[in-house]
């Protein structure tokens, strides 16, 4: 009880990115002393901030619980999920706020994701289905290893962060990227899709764009595993190209 | 977007995380792996020429041991990280059951040590 009394009056400094358009030419940083909740997320704090400090502060959230995705920030250099990532992780602070590496910056902590949204379409990340007219009516039963096959893959949020953790995207932004490949692959893996997404993913700037850097592996708050999707798919295509008769 | 702020390129991305820069050094070790094989063609080309004692002046100086204890460590790491990342690209599933990472990068360095043993048996075998 002591100790969260005392927690409770020490503060923790939040240096925030600000970009104002039409008022700052570029980013600028903000420092804000907040309270230093043992329970408080960086998006707690950053809520503190938009309600009682200056509510002209402008930033993607919505769940706080890790499964909705849109609170994706850099936090210390580090793209993490800012409701998973507590305040008290930054010992005495300061802790510095930046939008996603690698998108354009709408205003404060908001990126433009447009370009990753036409991608991720691009991919068609639904179950595609031949020879079947609507309404659909048979069950489409799998077996648990059917399903293990993909479910990894499936439990993308598209938060982005591994958007922002890969150089090759964040040098070209042309390059499909690592979650839009994942979820290709999620549906390529599923025993009830018959997609075709070769002609999309055996291009430079998909899965051969990719250097294998591993970031986005690293920084996934759902521990996907993009590197090892784009890799795959690199020897399915490689296997297709040799083998046109190989399928996936 | 009108307005939007387009952050400048970061060319010093490799340095911002330790996990980068140690992707660099991976990438830059291929260009000794290259030299190493460049070596070795030098070393095949002066058996058939019947110049042997040539090459082994050459790659008895300083310098060329130098670059060859370098190229050596780079090529061991290349190796290494080239043949731990393997499960990431081949799945093996045994009836249902995937096979874990942890088996085949194993199986890919038992293999590069029974082969590497055999190598040298073959080489450095009295006559």
């Amino acid at each position: 009880m002591t100790e969260t009394k005392e927690t409770a009056t020490r503060t923790i400094r939040m240096e925030v990115a600000r970009y104002r358009p039409g008022e700052d030419d570029e980013p600028v940083f903000q420092g804000y002393d907040v309270p230093l909740m043992p329970d408080w997320a960086v998006l707690d704090g950053l809520n503190h901030i938009k309600d009682q400090l200056d509510g002209s502060l402008s930033y993607r959230w919505s769940c706080r619980m890790g499964v909705c995705g849109s609170c994706g920030m850099t936090v210390n250099g580090e793209p993490r999920l800012t409701c998973g990532t507590f305040l008290t992780e930054y010992g005495e602070g300061p802790i510095r706020i930046e939008p996603l590496k690698g998108f354009p910056v709408i205003r404060d902590l908001v990126v433009d994701i447009d370009g990753f949204l036409a991608k991720l379409s691009s991919t068609r990340p639904w179950l595609v289905r031949e020879g079947e007219e609507l309404p659909l009516t048979t069950e489409y039963a799998q077996t648990p290893e059917q399903l293990d096959a993909y479910k990894q893959y499936s439990m993308c949020i598209n938060c982005l962060l591994c958007y922002s953790a890969c150089p090759v995207y964040v040098l070209d932004p042309d390059f499909l990227g690592p979650a839009a490949i994942a979820l290709a692959q999620r549906y390529n893996l599923d025993s009830r899709d018959m997609g075709d997404r070769f002609d999309v993913l055996n291009q430079e700037d998909a899965v051969w764009g990719c250097t294998f850097v591993g970031e986005c592996t690293r920084v996934c708050p759902k521990h996907v595993d993009p590197a090892e999707a784009i890799q795959r798919y690199k020897l399915t295509a490689a296997l297709r190209s040799v083998l046109p008769w190989s399928r996936r | 977007m009108t307005g939007a702020y387009r952050p400048p390129r970061d060319n010093l991305w490799f340095a911002r995380t330790r996990h980068c820069a140690f992707f660099v050094l991976r990438e830059l070790t291929s260009v000794f792996v290259a030299w190493t094989i460049v070596f070795l063609l030098m070393f095949v080309d002066a058996v058939r020429t019947g110049s042997l004692q040539e090459f082994g002046a050459l790659a008895g100086r300083p310098w060329m041991i130098a670059i060859n204890v370098l190229a050596l460590a780079a090529t061991v790491l290349h190796t290494i990280t080239f043949l731990n990342l393997a499960p990431k690209a081949t799945v093996v599933r045994l009836d249902g059951w995937r096979v874990p990472a942890w088996m085949i990068q194993g199986g890919n360095h038992s293999a590069w040590v029974v082969l590497s043993v055999l190598i040298a048996y073959f080489i450095l075998r009295s006559p």
